[in-house]
């Protein structure tokens, strides 16, 4: 009966290593659709500046039909204006149809830039319509001259249903999933069934295998053994392998864990603190699709970001939602003077230099490189690990954002007459103390 | 420089070769912390040090519950928006403001540095032509006094705070019956302030304004009374002048206007590239000639220097009057002579040969010096030239001390009804300030406006502090049509009210003091312009810039003018006559000076920690004041003083007793002794004040007709006790046996050899002797690149990196390329012009401010723990006989001492990082907390650092400085870090570190990275000039010069390109360190033959 003895072996073998398999497979239908998800959130887009690229400037700024125009102003203005205007109807602000007829394209760019700043001038028609919507809109320096003239040229040419928000949850969130993530699906589910199907197979085989086995008779003791093996818990137990074993693992998983707390002092990675006021980036970054930049004004100027103050949250809803009882949270926090206490999330040690305006302006990195699915997030967490090592990871790979940038005109050049690879961000500095230490 | 004998020292004990200081300078941490308890706590230390069981057992329970602490989850932080967020103000970005520095009787354009709106630093406004964008260190230092916690707090009535209402009510009607009233003040430059007083003068009509100065220059301007029908304070213009006469006039520490002065000065003193626009090359400098009994930083600059005895300053001036005018045939003053004065003939025939363009200045408040010394300059035709008394004269000194005598003279007589006290501290800096005292209280309405209460406002009735001047809105005229304005760039810290609005109300008017200075600039400031059509445009610009400056016409009235009496027309004065007054000086045994301290000059604010820290620029002593005696008189009483040991003695100034420390003075004539000003506070002025202590010299003064600020009659000196600590720097960080930290050589020299007086060393290797410079890591170990025995491949080398070794640096240094870094965007550096450099300390405060620099007190700086990340190093020097020298040890025998310490030369050399290129601390430092940066810099991590200083005992320059405590937050330094508004003083943008950890000059590389980030925003290259360190943009002399050393159109590197091969070079450069500072050798406009003993 020895064949026999080795069949079944094999067969235990073939058993454990199908079920191996299975297993593999399916984490790996996890896996990969977790790399799915970095792949796309970590696609750094050099061009995905934060206010869409300028639109070709229409000579001598004047009003345009062009449709690359058209397209450009459409854009900007459904990631700048769409939050309180409509084209044909009274949102937060004033409907914007026929704007251009109203006043004279100077003016509009100049209120558009500095609302407030022209208003305090004593601007007549500007002080009215203060008068009349009672707020201040948002400085909109960062807009140039010729991104303005095509956003009015949109309001005027373009095609535009209805622009205003529709408030409410019925609003479906559109969730983007790749074609090629489906397909991975199909065949895993596939093979999955298939390896499924050889498993019970398996099994059968070896279920009838010992029950013949069971009823013939003259096994030898080996075969019986094989057959309905002796086991002790007790000689088990005491044997020196299992001891040793064990003694390993148990001290190996003590180091791990201990290295492992060690490092994790200070991180707080999936910090997802409740706010005082439960404001949702799901909502407003990702389903009305409110710029990053619209509230955190500060991410291109300076190393704050900036968390928002109320006049901004009041420029919205001053008409929006007033009733909710968190808007009056912010209502009272105005009326009696006392700033919203936020918890912050993101606390990088006061020993490290870090600076919005590097990354985002210069780097043109997007929010979500470093802040995760933020237009996912119904409470915001701490997606990043915020390490010393997460950071210089990043400036080992990540490549410097030079095109245009006269700044980096030297420095491209010597880096290119010395090597082929790609200008990355240790190559100019990156991973010297004294840029973050100081 | 062996061929010219000349020996360097820091200090006496450097001289005398005093064991302590050997024993210091070879040890550069000499004491261990004796501190029982790790927390700063001394209180228990004992004498046996050392640690105990119970110690170590409660460190040890600390740290255990420390790291358990630590493992918990970190605390939940807040971040808290503006309700309403001001469009102006963007948290981490800073905005800037233009305003005015008033405090005292001094007014400085600055411009303050706000973040989230609290002023954290304060620099000079460069669009005024007056003082350039320089500073001084009490300008500098005035970001911490906003955020004094000692100030008052709110209006007081004896001492009870009560509101303001209740006290203007109170005021009002005391005013209105109180008969005489008079307003007492130290100059007021403010054109508006003067309005609020005429109103409240219209109001009051008994009322008078009486100006007066802690330091009075009164004397100049009642001679220009006498000479030329003028009451008016001349206006200086060094810049113009070839020859330069002071006589005890410190005009580049203190006189009048030492920022201008200083600018002015130092454009005539740039030599070689660096003074020339864009390729001109000047080898021409002017002389200064000292006649001056204190070594001040003025005569220290000096290129001949006598010191004289204060009783001598009338004879010096009289002797030089009778030899210029011999010169030009014009009569004489008696039968004064130059015999007894060296250098006197001298200076007195290049005065004639610069005629028009010479300058005759006198330190001294009597008026009859000041007359003859008016008689020298019309002489040599100064006036309309270097002097001018018609334009644009300066109203920085208006004080009268007939009026002021005459008004306590009126207290004392019961004869004032109400006196207000506007921000002006009479009892303290008054020489009658005792006479005062004690009858204030008889006073029947006492107020004083000042921001304490301090020893006037003590002894009111009423307090009603004036804001901080960065907290108010003002406005002054510095000099005839050179305005500025000063706005506020915070909001109120406590309740105070400007002084000016105080005036107002109780002058019953309903405008505040900001309309009437928008009024005042309407009507009279406005109209002198074109430019703008509106006042609003003119007010936003003026408010812009900060300066409004016009060439005003002869029509022009100015406020301060407005109530002067016509120039009346003179006839030309009759110098002789002066003859018997000029001989009225006796003297005596001791003759005593009473200076003015560079640092915190009249100490006005004595409660700054950072003007107490900041070594006085001579005698490098900080945190208090001192005797200051000659060489021969130390010798013949036996003062005994060696390292930061002094004695104590007891100083008899007309018959009253005060016990000071004493400190010897190289440069003083025998039998003269100085005290400074500004110290003695009590507590009631503030700690920082107080811990300072010393006496007030004040008093020392007398009035007659002016205050006269010497005394030589009545002074006696004994010693009173010994072994006294003395936190003086002098001898800190020795750089011993080195004689070329040094470089520097004669004019004449110069102008045959631009590299006159540079020293090339030469180190022997196998190969012979060679330039260091020359020498490479890889030459040294014998395998180099460059040798034919090579064991390693030539190194390949792209075209790229040829063109880079071609740049600057390997210019300087043609055959070290294989350890040289590459630079491939910026490298930064300094280029340090020792020539400008006067030692007036703006630099080392303002390094303070921007870096977060500890102050660590006293007590620490006698440990020899201060952490200043710049200093200034003074070096005297002395001609003496080397062979004797050698004979005597260094110089032993104190007759060649009291030679050495006559007269000795000085030079000033500010010292920071070098930031080596082959930096020997970033090769010790075992855990590279200490890098080299891919520009230049050697850069601190000082999380990484865990102090084993390793580094600084490798330092060759010794300018790392370790953190012994953790100052900040520490109660045990109470230097206003220690509470939450002194804290607003602090660089958001700088690291403060904490205990245990190195520390050094970083090159502001926090201003280097905010200016790079600028350029990248806007996609440019950076321009030379866009960023400056904190040291080069205070320097009154523009001694410092920062800059890309790659970038070819930057300053730094036009000077160097030149200099490099001339007059530049590294300090050490033996030991092959490769330093990005560079230092500018020395010119002495001194003739060849001339050198004196």
């Amino acid at each position: 009966m020895y064949k026999m003895k080795l069949h079944t072996k094999s067969f235990r073998l073939a058993l454990a290593f199908s079920l191996g398999l299975f297993w593999c497979s399916s984490s790996l239908l996890a896996q990969d659709q977790k790399d799915n998800k970095q792949t796309t959130q970590q696609t750094p887009d050099g061009q995905q500046a934060p206010t869409p690229a300028p639109a070709p400037a229409p000579a001598g700024l004047e009003l345009s039909a062009d449709q690359a125009v058209l397209d450009a102003g459409k854009a900007l203005f459904e990631g700048n204006c769409k939050q309180c205007h409509a084209v044909d109807k009274e949102v937060v602000g004033p409907a914007l149809a026929k704007v251009y007829d109203r006043r004279n394209l100077p003016w509009l760019i100049n209120f558009i830039k500095y609302p407030q700043k022209t208003i305090e001038s004593g601007d007549e028609y500007a002080k009215a319509l203060y008068v009349k919507y009672k707020q201040f809109m948002p400085n909109h320096d960062f807009l140039s001259d010729a991104q303005i003239v095509s956003i009015i040229s949109y309001v005027k040419n373009g095609k535009h249903g209805d622009g205003t928000i529709t408030v409410g949850p019925e609003n479906p969130v559109k969730t983007k999933q790749g074609v090629s993530s489906g397909l991975l699906t199909a065949v895993i589910v596939g093979l999955s069934i298939m390896l499924a199907i050889v498993l019970g197979a398996l099994f059968l085989m070896a279920a009838t295998l010992t029950k013949y086995l069971r009823q013939a008779k003259g096994l030898s003791t080996e075969d019986m053994e094989v057959l309905e093996p002796e086991w002790r818990l007790g000689d088990m137990l005491r044997s020196r392998s299992f001891i040793g074993i064990v003694a390993f693992l148990f001290l190996g998983l003590v180091t791990k864990s201990g290295l492992e707390s060690t490092l994790a002092i200070g991180v707080q990675q999936g910090y997802a603190p409740t706010q005082p006021i439960p404001f949702s980036h799901k909502l407003h970054a990702g389903q009305y699709e409110i710029a990053c930049q619209y509230c955190h004004t500060g991410v291109e100027k300076g190393k704050s970001a900036n968390i928002p103050s109320a006049n901004i949250c009041m420029n919205c809803h001053n008409a929006i939602k007033t009733t909710s009882p968190n808007m009056q949270k912010i209502y009272d926090a105005v009326l009696k003077d006392e700033p919203i206490q936020w918890v912050r999330i993101h606390n990088l040690p006061d020993l490290a230099y870090f600076n919005h305006a590097q990354h985002v302006k210069v780097g043109g990195l997007a929010c979500e490189n470093c802040h995760g699915d933020i237009k996912e997030m119904e409470v915001v967490q701490q997606v990043s690990l915020l390490t010393m090592g997460w950071c210089i990871d990043c400036h080992r790979k990540t490549d410097v954002n030079k095109q245009g940038n006269g700044y980096y005109d030297k420095l491209v050049k010597l880096h290119a007459d010395k090597s082929k690879k790609p200008l990355k961000v240790e190559d100019i500095g990156g991973l010297e103390c004294g840029k973050c230490h100081y | 420089m062996e061929e010219n004998n000349k020996i360097y020292w820091k200090g006496i004990e450097q001289l005398t070769n005093d064991p302590e200081f050997i024993k210091y300078a070879e040890k550069e941490f000499p004491d261990y912390l004796t501190i029982k308890d790790s927390y700063g706590d001394n209180s228990q230390a004992d004498d046996n040090g050392g640690t105990s069981r119970r110690d170590f057992l409660k460190l040890m329970g600390f740290s255990v519950a420390a790291v358990s602490l630590a493992a918990c989850e970190t605390s939940v932080k807040h971040a808290i928006p503006y309700l309403n967020k001001p469009e102006t103000i963007d948290p981490s970005i800073p905005n800037y403001y233009a305003s005015t520095f008033i405090d005292g009787s001094e007014a400085v354009p600055v411009v303050v540095k706000t973040r989230e709106g609290r002023p954290i630093f304060v620099e000079g406004n460069t669009l005024s032509s007056i003082t350039k964008g320089g500073t001084n260190p009490r300008v500098n230092a005035s970001v911490l006094s906003l955020y004094d916690k000692e100030k008052a707090k709110a209006p007081s009535v004896k001492g009870k705070e009560v509101s303001w209402e209740a006290i203007d009510s109170e005021i009002t009607g005391k005013l209105a019956g109180a008969g005489q009233i008079r307003i007492v003040a130290n100059t007021i430059t403010s054109p508006s302030t003067k309005r609020a007083i005429a109103q409240f003068i219209a109001k009051y009509p008994n009322t008078k304004l009486v100006q007066y100065d802690a330091v009075s220059r009164y004397a100049i301007v009642a001679a220009h009374q006498k000479t030329k029908g003028k009451t008016v304070l001349p206006s200086y213009d060094f810049s113009k002048a070839s020859v330069v006469v002071t006589l005890g006039a410190d005009f580049l520490g203190s006189w009048i206007s030492d920022i201008e002065h200083a600018k002015q000065f130092a454009q005539t003193r740039k030599i070689g590239k660096i003074a020339g626009t864009d390729g001109d090359m000047k080898k021409e400098m002017s002389r200064l000639y000292a006649f001056e009994s204190i070594l001040s930083i003025t005569g220290a600059s000096a290129d001949y220097r006598t010191p004289i005895k204060p009783s001598q300053q009338a004879t010096v001036a009289a002797a030089l009057y009778n030899a210029v005018a011999a010169k030009l045939g014009k009569p004489t003053i008696g039968s004064f002579d130059n015999k007894e004065f060296k250098y006197l003939a001298k200076a007195a025939d290049e005065l004639v040969a610069a005629k028009g363009k010479s300058l005759v200045v006198s330190g001294s408040n009597d008026t009859d010096i000041q007359v003859v010394v008016n008689g020298i300059n019309e002489m040599l035709e100064n006036y309309g030239q270097t002097i001018d008394i018609d334009n644009a004269y300066s109203y920085q000194r208006q004080g009268d001390d007939t009026a002021m005598a005459t008004f306590i003279q009126e207290v004392s007589n019961g004869g004032v009804g109400a006196v207000v006290f506007y921000n002006c501290n009479p009892v303290y800096d008054h020489p009658l300030g005792a006479t005062l005292a004690q009858k204030l209280p008889s006073v029947g309405l006492s107020i004083s406006t000042t921001d304490r209460l301090d020893e006037t406002g003590k002894l009111c009735g009423y307090h009603t502090p004036d804001s901080h001047y960065l907290e108010s809105w003002n406005d002054s005229e510095i000099k005839r049509g050179f305005y500025s304005l000063a706005q506020p760039t915070i909001g109120r810290i406590f309740n105070t009210r400007q002084a000016q609005d105080s005036l107002l109300k109780w002058a019953g008017s309903t405008t505040d003091y900001l309309a009437l200075v928008q009024d005042f600039w309407k009507t009279l400031v406005f109209p002198l312009q074109t430019k703008e059509a509106t006042f609003e445009e003119f007010w936003t610009r003026s408010l812009h810039n900060g300066v409004f400056e016009t060439k005003a016409a002869a029509t022009y009235i100015s406020e301060h003018d407005k109530d002067k009496a016509a120039p009346a027309a003179v006839t030309a004065f009759d110098y002789t006559s002066l003859a018997g007054e000029l001989g009225k000086y006796k003297a005596g045994a001791f003759e005593l000076v009473i200076m003015e301290n560079t640092v915190l000059g009249t100490g006005s604010q004595a409660n700054n920690p950072y003007l107490h820290e900041t070594p006085e620029p001579i005698s490098k002593v900080c945190w208090g004041n001192f005797v200051a005696v000659s060489q021969a008189d130390a010798t013949a009483l036996n003062i005994e003083i060696s390292e930061l040991t002094t004695q104590r003695v007891k100083l008899v100034v007309a018959g009253k007793d005060y016990t000071l420390p004493v400190i010897v003075q190289p440069g003083l004539a025998k039998g003269v002794l100085a005290v400074a000003l500004g110290y003695g506070r009590d507590e009631s002025f503030g700690k920082v004040a107080k811990e300072a202590g010393g006496v007030n010299a004040y008093p020392f003064m007398q009035v007659n007709g002016t205050v006269i600020n010497i005394r030589t009659e009545g002074i006696n000196l004994e010693i009173a006790g010994s072994g006294r600590h003395i936190p003086q720097t002098q001898t800190f960080q020795t750089i011993m046996g080195r004689e070329t930290i040094i470089q520097e050589s004669l004019l004449a020299a110069y102008q045959k050899d631009e590299k006159a007086g540079r020293y090339f060393p030469k180190v022997t290797t196998a190969k012979g002797k060679t330039t260091p410079t020359d020498l490479s890591a890889w030459d040294i170990k014998g395998d180099g690149y460059k040798g034919k025995d090579s064991h390693e491949p030539e190194k390949k080398k792209d075209a790229e990196t040829e063109k880079y070794e071609k740049s600057l640096w390997n210019n300087r240094h043609p055959n070290g390329t294989a350890d040289t870094h590459l630079y491939p965007n910026h490298h930064w550096g300094l280029a340090i012009d020792l020539n400008s450099c006067t030692g007036c300390s703006a630099c080392v405060v303002a390094c303070h401010i921007e870096n977060n620099v500890p102050i660590v007190g006293s007590d620490q700086v006698i440990k020899r723990r201060e952490m200043h990340w710049l200093r200034i190093d003074r070096y005297y020097s002395s001609i003496v006989s080397t062979v004797e020298a050698k004979k005597a040890g260094l110089i032993g025998k104190y007759d060649l001492l009291i030679q050495a310490a006559e007269n000795p030369e000085v030079v000033f050399q500010p010292m920071m990082c070098q930031h080596c290129n082959n930096a020997p601390c970033e090769t010790v430092c075992p855990v590279a907390a200490t890098t080299h940066s891919s520009e230049g810099l050697n850069q601190m991590a000082y999380n990484r650092c865990i102090g084993t200083k390793y580094c600084a005992n490798n330092c060759p320059y010794k300018v790392r400085r370790f953190n012994w405590f953790k100052f900040n937050g520490n109660d045990e330094f109470d230097y206003h870090t220690n509470n939450d508004l002194g804290r607003m003083v602090l660089n958001p943008d700088v690291t403060v570190r904490s205990r245990g950890v190195m520390e050094k000059c970083s090159m502001c590389v926090q201003r280097t990275q905010s200016g790079k980030l600028k350029a990248k925003i806007e996609k440019r290259p950076m321009q030379d000039g866009e960023v400056v360190t904190a040291c080069a943009s205070a320097c009154p002399s523009d001694a410092i010069i920062f800059g890309d050393l790659n970038n070819p159109e930057s300053k730094i590197s036009k000077v160097l390109d030149h200099e490099v091969n001339n007059r530049a070079y590294n300090v050490l450069s033996e030991i092959n360190t490769r330093p990005n500072v560079w230092y500018l050798t020395k010119i002495r406009n001194k003739d060849v033959e001339k050198t004196q003993a």
